[in-house]
Parts: structure tokens; sequence; C-alpha cells
């Protein structure tokens, strides 16, 4: 990853995460065609719903007939995440305009949040319209297609999980944190090690107490906070 | 090619709730100029969801215990992250990755 940040490189910067999103897309699909979706649902899902991973949650529920108020709040829940990571990336984007901003808030992901918190390392914290939008756009691409594809096979496929492709999603997640690790000038190695070393043993002991996803928000916000007093510390 | 009602109303609402979690803090902060400690605070997501993403593979959630490791994540999460030191190329971390849990799913280790 280098520091130009035309549309053409955004292309190029996302296509290692492009694997995390056709392994999940897949199995997503899959889960879908086997819970007796439709192919018009899951469309609908992966591009107008386009929530990764929550879709998982809300085939579950829809197949469970659970209220849809229940599955609004956890939607909410699970993309509670998403106000965080968006305050955080729209500082770069201050001086575009509300259009801009607007559009790339629409279709910003885990990923692509992740990739843009490693590319502005490289670029002495710049970030453009154009590069985030492809990265964006081809990441919702290839998860929409990947998931019909998914459904479309649905039942050829025996067990996706055998040839790795569920990893993907995790191994991007290492690749990324790790990156982000060694690029950080700002924090520094040390703090950052500290910081995520918190993080992990608070979700640890969180997880037993709550669901998965509320743990992750109260790892976050707690490591944000130790983060700011071990800075103030030093 | 069939849509029920509850299912429309699934992806409208759902839809709605994830675009405006996402477009709203865009809006927001175009507008409102931030206090320094909110900045320094969002100095930290990253890192902080990241790891926290991580995790979320890593350790397997026993509600009312503690948790467990997720044994096989975590033995193909090693040579992933040996790639990212020799490489640091995310491409390599990825393929590493997959390639690893594509041996251990074969010898069915780690379950």
């Amino acid at each position: 990853m280098g520091p130009s940040l035309t549309f053409r490189t955004g292309v190029r910067d996302v296509l290692p995460t492009v694997f995390g999103y056709i392994g999940v897309g897949l199995a997503f699909g899959i889960v879908a065609h086997t819970s007796h979706l439709s192919l018009l649902v899951v469309a609908g899902m992966s591009f107008i719903v386009y929530t990764g991973s929550a879709q998982f949650i809300i085939t579950s529920m829809l197949l469970l007939h659970d209220p849809l108020s229940a599955i609004f709040i956890s939607t909410f829940l699970v993309n509670s995440r998403m106000i965080l990571m968006s305050t955080s990336l729209a500082q770069y984007f201050r001086h575009e305009s509300l259009f801009k901003n607007l559009l790339i808030g629409t279709l910003v992901t885990d990923e692509t949040f992740a990739l843009a918190m490693n590319k502005q390392n490289k670029t002495s914290g710049k970030l453009s319209f154009a590069w985030q939008s492809a990265a964006n756009l081809v990441a919702y691409l290839v998860w929409g297609v990947a998931t019909i594809v998914g459904a479309l096979l649905g039942g050829m496929i025996a067990d996706p999980t055998r040839f790795g492709f569920d990893f993907a999603l995790t191994a991007m997640f290492i690749g990324l944190v790790y990156l982000q690790l060694i690029s950080d000038r700002r924090l520094g190695l040390s703090l950052q090690l500290m910081v995520m070393i918190f993080v992990a043993i608070i979700y640890y002991f969180m997880i037993g107490l709550m669901s998965q996803n509320f743990a992750l928000l109260v790892a976050t916000v707690a490591g944000c906070l130790f983060g700011m007093e071990m800075k103030k510390c030093r | 090619m069939s849509i029920s009602a509850t299912e429309l109303w699934v992806i409208l609402g759902c839809g709605a709730i994830t675009v405006a979690s996402r477009v709203l803090p865009f809006a927001f902060v175009k507008q409102v100029s931030m206090p320094a400690w909110l900045i320094d605070f969002l100095t930290f997501v990253p890192i902080t969801i990241m790891t926290a993403l991580c995790c979320q593979s890593l350790f397997i959630a026993n509600p009312g215990h503690l948790a467990t490791l997720n044994v096989a994540n975590c033995l193909a999460a090693i040579p992933a992250t040996i790639a990212g030191i020799l490489t640091k190329s995310l491409l390599m971390v990825v393929v590493v990755g997959i390639m690893a849990m594509a041996v251990l799913r074969y010898f069915s280790i780690g379950g």
C-alpha cells in the first residue's frame, strides 16, 4: 500500500480484503438458501441492508419469527459500533461537501474503515473521496455478488468451510490490526500494545456476561478511555 | 422469487437503521467542530475496534461462564501473524491464514 489516493489505487488497496467478503458472502448466501429466503430477499439484504455478519443474525431471527421490533433492536446493537467508526473516519473528510460525506458514510464497513485507517498512516493523515469511494464500492459489489452466488449454489456446496475460506475475515482483521500496530506513529507501539491487551482482557470477561456485540462495544469504549489515560501518564 | 410483507419490512427497516448509524456521524462531524477530548478518544477507536473484532473470532463465548479459546482460529492465527511480520502484506496474511485453516480442517485439528 503506497501513498497514492486515486480511485485506481483504492481499487487495488481493497483487493486483499475481497477474499474475506467472498468467503463470508458465499456462506451467507448458502445459509439464506437453506433458510428458504428467496433470491430477491437475499439481494435486498445484501444491497439495501448491507450489514455483513449481522445479516446472519437477521436471517435466523426471521426464521424464528421474532417480532420486527426485536430484529430492529438487534440490528441497531450490532451496528452501533459503526457510529464510533463513522465518527472517527468522518474527520478525514470534513473538507469535502456534505453530499460526498453522506455518500462515503452510506457504504463504509468495518473492513473499509480499517483499511482507511491503515492507509492514512501511509499518507501522513490524508484520505481522499476517490480512494475511499473505490474501496467502498468494490467491497459493496463483491459482497452483494458473493451472497447471490452463494444463494444460487446453495445446495451444491456441501461444506464451504472445508477449504478454510471462513477464516479469511479473521485473517484480514489480524493483518489489519498488525499493520495498524506497526504503522501508527501518533500512538506508538508500546501504548497500542497495552491498549490491545486491555481490550482483549475486557472482552474476555464481558462475553460471559453479555452478548458478543455488546461486549465488543464495551471493550472498545473501555479501551479508548484506558488509552487516553495511559497517554496522559507518558 | 417471492418476498413476504415481514421480509420487506425487515429489509427496509434494518436498511434504514444501518444507513443511519453510518451516515449520521458524517453529517454531525461535518457540521459541528469536535471537542479535543473526543478527538483524543477517537484516535484509539481503530486499534481498539480491530482488536475487539479479532477477539470475537479467537474466543468462544460461554454465557454465564468464562470464555474459552477457539482453538482452530487461534492456531491458524499464528502462521497468519508470522506472514504479516515477514511480509507486511495484507494479502499474504489472508492467503496464509486460509491455507493454514484448510490444513487444520484436513487433519481435523482444533475442531
